[in-house]
């Protein structure tokens, strides 16, 4: 006990010189938080739109104001044909091309339905899915007005719709940082866990100090958690500090219970500094670390379901996820935050994530020896 | 009682394919209270011998005890009864220097207080800089601070491992004199260097090369041991002096050593020096000078190493 009390004096006295370390707990966390959501936005604006009007109708008229009125899209240059608007796209000028065929009016006047053409510019899956869909609510509903002004009362009977209304349960906004910031915090802190618990034991080998450790009589287990305990001090400081900023900046209060969130950390602490441990323990060199690191915290934050759904995935990156401690994080978060679930909902998150860090660290401790 | 014992200890490194042996059959004992030098060139198997002593690695054969326990199996009793100071500086560079001594004091369960006297000597030069980060301190007191590290627990046997490399001349022989002192305190030394020069400062000395041990002794007898006669010769024209003697069919061998160049002949006759003398003569060479000189560990050095290089 007296051992592991020097070794972690002596740890933390290292992280506090290291202007670095400190720069990677607070400042780095802040910054990215307050950047990272508003680049990363799924919500999609600044849509060009190009008319091709070959009706030049009071309606066709209505139709393009209609749109251009929405927030979401924006006008692109005006075409005379379809070609013309083509070449819009192909030089990135418009999104999508919607012609409007002659005798627009006169057919929906008198046959009550006509056709309009819609092209999109689909390099961009999201924004060319997201466009058409708001373009297709505009006009539907455009569609909806002039049948009510067009219909006799009493023959509405003839269009019946079903009209579907949506509620939006745990976002009623849709708010999309209200789903991507809890998300991106997971993201955040496991980078910058990662990293320096990878770090920390490579650091002594390389500088040489494991060799003047090695030859003392000190524990394994109590040099390991001396090099554990500050980390995930470190953990819990930059997760305070994530919680804080988005509450002041994005004003998100988590609707379940934050001892809750901060209990399932706790675990998932242990977890990810035991895979960073036993990245340090197969390192020679920092680098060796680091590059090792980067590859899995890519690969898992892009399975994590924290950018695109899991459900969606393959199968094999769904076997992939589940054994991601990060993924479970990352829904626990979601959870929590948006929906506010308890105890009972997390248990199973907590017992994977739990199992992994047991397995990880035995792994590690055996692999870590005082002699080679 | 030996302080230290090695039995037929082997280290290969490497792969199955490409092995490396570093350390061959090297058996020695140090005694106790001694201090015995391991001098050989770089890449001799020194670190290697020391790492196998100092438990951080375990040999692929032989067996080795340190202050009465074998490295194998009663590592825990040796780590806490030797102090290791090794080549590379490796203390914390972002500690101070008190910080430093504190903690290897602290993990061996004891204080600086507690074994003041056995690093007051040393400590003494370092202390006005105990608030610097051992990352600044120059060569020299990077060296005092590690010995005193590994003192701080008062060890029955320390190993330098290559102390005094890279250390100004004045540091040099300062270092050696500490160590002097701690001998007199009844502490095992064994200590590792290239430089010949310090090996007459042992009690005994152990030459090392190609992970092989060559002698065992003290530095005079190693020195006696020189089996021929040893000259000295120089002139103006060391260039063409080397080249006129090596290519005399009489001469065993010949190297420069510093100023001038000793040679050897086949055969003990004792007029080979004036035919050789004749024979340089023929061209004379100004301020020619040859005598015959005491051989030093260096000269024995080379002579029982000479068949590696041929």
């Amino acid at each position: 006990m007296r051992t592991l009390k020097f070794l972690l004096q002596k740890e933390f006295k290292q992280i506090f010189r290291s202007k670095s370390i400190i720069f990677s707990i607070v400042f780095a966390p802040i910054i990215q938080l307050i950047l990272m959501p508003l680049a990363a936005n799924y919500d999609v604006k600044n849509i060009y739109v190009a008319f091709v009007d070959h009706d030049h109708s009071t309606y066709s008229q209505k139709l393009i104001n209609r749109v251009y009125s929405s927030i979401y899209f924006k006008a692109a240059p005006y075409s005379a044909s379809y070609d013309d608007a083509m070449h819009l796209i192909e030089q990135n000028k418009a999104d999508i091309i919607v012609e409007i065929p002659q005798g627009f009016e006169d057919n929906l006047v008198r046959e009550s339905h006509d056709k309009l053409y819609l092209a999109v510019n689909a390099i961009n899956g999201t924004k060319a899915g997201v466009g058409s869909g708001y373009l297709g609510a505009i006009i539907r509903d455009f569609n909806q007005d002039i049948q009510m002004q067009w219909k006799q009362p009493g023959h509405f009977a003839e269009a019946q719709t079903i009209d579907v209304v949506t509620n939006n349960w745990y976002n009623p906004y849709m708010s999309y940082f209200l789903f991507m910031v809890p998300g991106l915090m997971v993201s955040l802190l496991t980078g910058i866990g990662a990293f320096s618990a990878s770090l920390n034991i490579v650091r002594e080998k390389e500088i040489g100090t494991i060799e003047q450790i090695n030859v003392t009589p000190i524990r394994k287990y109590h040099f390991l958690l001396g090099k554990l305990i500050p980390y995930w001090c470190l953990g819990m400081i930059v997760f305070t500090i994530g919680m804080l900023v988005s509450r002041l900046v994005y004003g998100i209060v988590p609707v379940g219970s934050i001892p809750l969130l901060y209990g399932f950390l706790a675990v998932y602490l242990l977890t990810l500094l035991g895979a960073g441990l036993l990245i340090s323990t197969y390192s020679d060199t920092q680098q060796q670390a680091v590059s090792v690191a980067f590859f899995f915290v890519l690969i898992f934050n892009f399975i994590s379901g924290i950018f695109t759904p899991i459900d969606s995935m393959p199968e094999w990156a769904k076997a992939l996820a589940y054994i991601s401690p990060i993924s479970h994080f990352a829904q626990v978060m979601r959870m929590v935050v948006l929906k506010g679930s308890t105890w009972p909902d997390v248990l199973p998150h907590l017992g994977a994530v739990f199992a992994l860090g047991v397995v990880l660290n035995t792994w590690a401790v055996l692999n870590y020896r005082k002699t080679t | 009682m030996a302080a230290i014992t090695l039995d037929n200890i082997v280290k290969t490194y490497g792969e199955k394919d490409k092995k490396v042996l570093a350390v061959d059959r090297a058996s020695f004992s140090v005694e106790e209270g001694e201090m015995f030098g391991l001098i050989g060139p770089d890449g001799a198997g020194k670190t290697t011998l020391f790492r196998i002593l100092t438990t951080l690695l375990l040999p692929d054969s032989g067996t080795a005890s340190v202050a009465g326990y074998d490295t194998a199996k009663d590592y825990t009793k040796i780590r806490n009864s030797v102090g290791y100071m090794p080549g590379r500086f490796s203390l914390y560079q972002d500690l101070t220097v008190e910080e430093n001594l504190q903690f290897f004091a602290t993990i061996f369960n004891t204080t600086i207080e507690e074994n003041y006297h056995l690093i007051k000597d040393i400590y003494v030069q370092i202390e006005p800089f105990k608030d610097r980060r051992a990352g600044k301190l120059s060569g020299g007191m990077k060296q005092k601070l590690a010995l005193c590290c590994a003192l701080i627990h008062k060890p029955t046997v320390l190993f330098l491992d290559e102390p005094t490399t890279g250390v100004d001349v004045v540091s040099r022989v300062e270092f050696w004199d500490m160590l002097k002192r701690l001998k007199a305190q009844g502490i095992t030394i064994l200590v590792s260097t290239p430089y010949m020069d310090e090996a007459v400062l042992c009690d005994r000395i152990a030459l090392i090369q190609n992970g092989k041990i060559l002698s065992v002794d003290t530095p005079e007898n190693t020195v006696r041991k020189y089996p021929t006669k040893l000259y000295a010769a120089r002139s103006d024209d060391m260039h063409r002096l080397l080249k006129e003697i090596r290519s005399y069919p009489d001469i065993a061998s010949c190297f420069t050593f510093g100023e001038s160049m000793h040679f050897t002949f086949r055969s003990d006759d004792p007029h080979n020096i004036e035919k050789l003398k004749a024979k340089l003569n023929k061209a004379p060479h100004e301020y020619l000078e040859i005598k015959e000189i005491q051989p030093g560990i260096e000269d024995y050095f080379i002579q029982i190493s000479e068949p590696a290089h041929e």
